[in-house]
C-alpha cells in the first residue's frame, strides 16, 4: 500500500516517488535472498548513494541534500518496508558522519565531508564494547598521546558494517574521568592495526554485517579528533538521539510492510467459507496492527519536526524510539500469527520481518535504556 | 551535438492493466515513462557525456506526444539527465496510430533545427509495434539503425550490432542518423536527488498541432490508417486440472501430457 504522506515541498514529493521506485525495483526482488545467504549488500549501497540517497539529511554544501528530518526520515522508512537491513545500514551511515557535520571544525569538514557524503563511502560508528553496551561510559578503549597523534588501543563490539565501512567513528577513553574521558575520532579503515573480527552470526538482520573492530595501536592523527578532548560521550549521545529518529522510522516501515503483507493474505485466504478478513475476531487484530503503524509514523514525525524546528527532541526522539520499536515487534508477530502456519515458514516474510523487529528493541541503546531515559526527564 | 531522445507516456506496467470506458481502452490513469524508452535515454546521455556533456554544448532534447499528463514522461527524462524537453499536445492527437505518431514527431523533430541523432527505444511497452521508429526514419529521410544492442560513435559515423537468432548484424550510419535501442544495451541509470532538484529549471516547450503545421484531420482518429474495432480483456486463467493420486498418478499425468501434444 502505498502510505499518504504530507511532504513539505514538491521536491520531497519527489524524491519519495524515487525511493518507491528503487525499492520496488532495487531492493523488494533482492532482499530475502540476501538475507537467506547472509549477504552484505555492497552494491546496493552504491546504488542509494548515486542517487543522492546516503547524504540527505546534511548540508548541500559539503554534498548532501539538506532534507529536512521530517524527509529525510519518511525516506528511511521506504526504505525500511522494502528492506530493513539497508534502511538500518543508511541510518547508521547517516549517524557516522553527524558527529564531523555538528562538532567538526571548518577546516576539518572541508576535508572529509565531501567524500563521506559523496555516496561513494559508508561509514561505521564505533561505541559499544562487549562489556560496555548500555552503559557506553564504561567503555576502555584507549587513545594515548603519541607524537604527533594518538594511538588508539581496544575492540568496539557489535559495529554495524564492521569491516565494510570506508571510515569508522570511533569513542575512545584519552582519560579515565567516567564523564570527559571520552573523545571522538574519524578512522579511515585503511588505518594500519584497524582489522574486523569475523561477522556475528545474528537472529535477524543478516544482510547487514555486525562485527568486533580490533584496534591495535592504532595512529590517528591528531587533527583527526572530533570535537575537543573529552566531549565524545556528549557528541556520542546527540549523535544516538538523531539516530534514534533513524531506527524509528526503519521499524515504522518494517511495521508497514508486515501490515500489508498480512492485510492482502487476510483478503485472499479463506477459512469456515469465509476470506479471513470477513472474521471480525482477526479483522480487529489487523486494525490493531495499522493503528500501531500508524502511531509510530505520527510520533517519529512529531519529534523530526521539533528537530526541524531546532528545538530540543531527544526525550521525544527516546519516545519514538521506544513505540515504533515495539510496535514493530508486535505488528511483526501478530502478522505471522494472520498467516498461520504459512507465516510460521521461510516461504513467507512474516517471520523474517519478525526476527528484524527483535533487534530494533536492542540497539541504539535497548527499550529499557529508552525508558531510563524518558524517566530520568521526569525526576526532579 | 544535438541529440532526440524519444520518451512515450504509457500505463505503468507495475499496476494491474485494464481496459476501460466505451469503446474499451487501456486505463492510462497510473501512467509513467515507458521503461524501453529509459536505455534510449541512457544511450544519448552516455553519447553527450562522452563528448564533454552539457558544458560542451552537448545537448539531449526528451520529445513526446501525448495528453498534459505525458509531461511527466518529459520531467523524468530531465530528471535523469536530459537537458530540455519538447511536448507535443493537441486534443486532435486522440487515437492516433503509429502512422499518425510518426508524423507529427517527425514535423516535431524537424522544429528543432540541427539534430545529429534520434534515439528512441525497441518498442513501446503498450502499442509495442516498433513502427514509429521506422516510419520517422523514413520520414526525416534519416538512415534507421534499428534493435541495437550496442551503439559507438566514431567522429559522424554510428555503429550499432543488432543481435539475432543465429547472427549478429553490424550496422553502420552517418550522422545524421536514427537508432531504436534494445534492454540490452545498457543499464539505465536513476535519477538522483541533484537531478530532480536541476530539473525543475530546465525548459519545456509545449507544442500545439498549429504550431508545427499539420492539419488535425491528418492525425487521430479520423487520420489513422488503422482502426482498432474492439478491445477485449484477455478471459481469465481456466483452472488448471488436479490430479489426486490413487495409484495410477503416473500413468494419468503421461496421458494428460499426451493429450496436450507435449509427449
Ligand atoms: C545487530 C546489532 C547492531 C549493532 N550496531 C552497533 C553499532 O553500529 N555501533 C555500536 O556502537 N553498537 C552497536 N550495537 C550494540 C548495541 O547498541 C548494544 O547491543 C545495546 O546498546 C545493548 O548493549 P548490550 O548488548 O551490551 O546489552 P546489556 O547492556 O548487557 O543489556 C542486557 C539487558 O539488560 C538491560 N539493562 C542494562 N542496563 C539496564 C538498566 N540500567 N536498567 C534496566 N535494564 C538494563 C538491557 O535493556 C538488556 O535488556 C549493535 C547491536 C546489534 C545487536
Ligand atoms: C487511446 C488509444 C487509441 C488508439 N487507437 C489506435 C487506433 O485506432 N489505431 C491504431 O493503429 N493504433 C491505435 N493506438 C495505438 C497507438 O496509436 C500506438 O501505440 C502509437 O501510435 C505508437 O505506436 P507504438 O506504441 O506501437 O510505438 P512503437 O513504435 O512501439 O514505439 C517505439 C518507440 O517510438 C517512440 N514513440 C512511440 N510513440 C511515441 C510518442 N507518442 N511520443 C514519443 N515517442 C514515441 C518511443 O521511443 C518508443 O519506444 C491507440 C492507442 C491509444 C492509447
Amino acid at each position: 500500500m502505498v502510505v499518504q504522506r504530507l511532504l513539505p515541498t514538491e521536491e520531497a514529493q519527489e524524491l519519495l516517488g524515487l525511493v518507491r521506485d528503487i525499492a520496488a525495483r532495487e531492493l523488494m526482488p533482492q532482499a530475502a535472498a540476501a538475507e537467506e545467504a547472509e549477504r552484505f549488500p555492497r552494491e546496493v549501497f552504491r546504488t542509494l548513494g548515486e542517487a543522492g540517497l546516503l547524504s540527505l539529511p546534511y548540508p548541500e554544501e559539503f554534498g548532501g541534500g539538506s532534507q529536512p528530518a521530517e524527509v529525510y526520515l519518511q525516506v528511511l522508512e521506504e526504505l525500511g518496508a522494502a528492506w530493513s537491513s539497508v534502511a538500518v545500514g543508511v541510518s547508521v551511515h547517516a549517524l557516522s558522519c553527524f558527529p564531523l557535520v555538528h562538532f567538526g571544525s571548518d577546516t576539518q569538514r572541508k576535508t572529509w565531508l565531501p567524500d563521506m557524503l559523496s555516496g561513494d563511502t559508508l561509514g561505521a560508528y564505533c561505541l559499544s564494547e562487549a562489556h560496555a553496551g548500555s552503559d557506553p561510559a564504561a567503555m576502555r578503549t584507549r587513545a594515548v598521546r603519541h607524537g604527533d597523534g594518538y594511538l588508539i588501543r581496544g575492540a568496539k563490539a557489535w559495529t554495524t558494517h564492521a569491516g565494510q565501512a570506508d571510515f569508522y567513528t570511533v569513542m575512545a577513553r584519552t582519560s579515565d574521568d567516567p564523564r570527559r574521558g571520552v573523545s571522538c575520532f574519524l578512522v579511515p579503515a585503511d588505518a594500519a592495526g584497524l582489522t574486523a573480527a569475523p561477522p556475528e552470526h545474528k537472529m535477524g538482520l543478516t544482510g547487514s554485517t555486525t562485527a568486533t573492530m580490533h584496534f591495535d595501536d592504532v595512529h590517528v592523527a591528531a587533527d583527526r579528533m572530533i570535537g575537543e578532548e573529552g566531549q565524545g560521550l556528549a557528541i556520542a549521545f546527540a549523535a544516538l538521539d538523531s539516530g534514534r529518529l533513524g531506527i524509528a522510522a526503519v521499524a515504522t516501515g518494517l511495521a508497514q510492510a508486515a501490515l500489508d503483507l498480512a492485510a492482502s493474505y487476510a483478503n485472499e485466504r479463506e477459512a469456515f467459507g469465509k476470506r479471513l478478513i470477513e472474521h471480525e475476531g482477526l479483522a480487529f487484530l489487523l486494525a490493531d496492527m495499522a493503528v500501531e503503524t500508524e502511531t509510530a509514523r505520527a510520533v517519529y514525525l512529531s519529534a523530526a519536526r521539533l528537530k526541524d524546528a531546532g528545538l530540543p527532541y531527544g526525550r521525544e526522539a527516546s519516545i519514538a524510539k521506544l513505540v515504533a520499536t515495539d510496535n514493530a515487534m508486535s505488528v511483526t508477530t501478530n502478522a505471522v500469527q494472520v498467516l498461520g502456519g504459512a507465516g510460521y515458514t521461510r516461504d513467507f516474510p512474516a517471520e523474517r520481518y519478525m526476527r528484524e523487529a527483535k533487534v530494533m528493541q536492542i540497539f541504539e541503546g535497548t527499550n529499557q535504556i529508552q525508558r531510563l531515559l524518558i524517566s530520568r526527564q521526569l525526576t526532579r | 551535438m544535438n541529440i532526440v531522445v524519444l520518451v512515450k507516456y504509457v500505463p505503468d506496467a507495475q499496476f494491474d492493466r485494464h481496459l476501460t470506458g466505451d469503446p474499451a481502452t487501456v486505463d492510462r490513469s497510473e501512467s509513467i515513462l515507458s521503461e524501453l524508452d529509459e536505455y534510449a535515454i541512457e544511450s544519448a546521455l552516455q553519447l553527450a557525456e562522452e563528448r564533454g556533456g552539457p558544458k560542451a554544448g552537448n545537448r539531449v532534447i526528451a520529445l513526446t506526444m501525448g495528453p498534459a499528463a505525458a509531461a511527466t514522461a518529459v520531467k523524468k527524462a530531465l530528471q535523469i539527465g536530459a537537458t530540455e524537453g519538447l511536448h507535443v499536445n493537441d486534443d486532435a492527437l486522440a487515437g492516433s496510430d503509429a502512422t499518425g505518431t510518426s508524423l507529427v514527431l517527425a514535423a516535431a523533430i524537424r522544429s528543432l533545427g540541427d539534430v545529429d541523432l534520434v534515439l528512441t527505444g525497441m518498442a513501446s511497452t503498450d502499442g509495442e509495434t516498433s513502427l514509429v521508429p521506422a516510419q520517422l526514419a523514413e520520414r526525416l529521410r534519416l538512415p534507421q539503425l534499428t534493435f541495437a544492442a550496442s551503439l559507438e560513435l566514431d567522429g559522424t559515423t554510428v555503429r550499432a550490432r543488432r543481435d539475432g537468432d543465429t547472427h549478429a548484424d553490424s550496422l553502420e550510419a552517418e550522422l545524421p542518423a536514427l537508432v531504436s535501442v534494445t534492454d540490452q544495451i545498457n543499464e539505465p541509470r536513476y535519477p538522483n536527488f541533484k537531478g530532480i532538484i536541476a530539473a525543475k529549471k530546465k525548459s519545456v516547450a509545449t507544442v500545439t498541432l498549429a504550431d508545427l503545421g499539420i492539419q488535425a484531420a491528418e492525425v487521430g482518429t479520423a487520420g489513422a490508417w488503422t482502426a482498432v474495432r474492439t478491445a477485449e480483456a484477455r478471459p481469465p486463467r481456466s483452472q488448471g486440472t488436479i490430479i489426486t493420486d490413487e495409484g495410477d498418478a503416473g500413468i494419468r499425468l503421461v496421458d494428460f501430457l499426451a493429450a496436450q501434444n507435449l509427449l
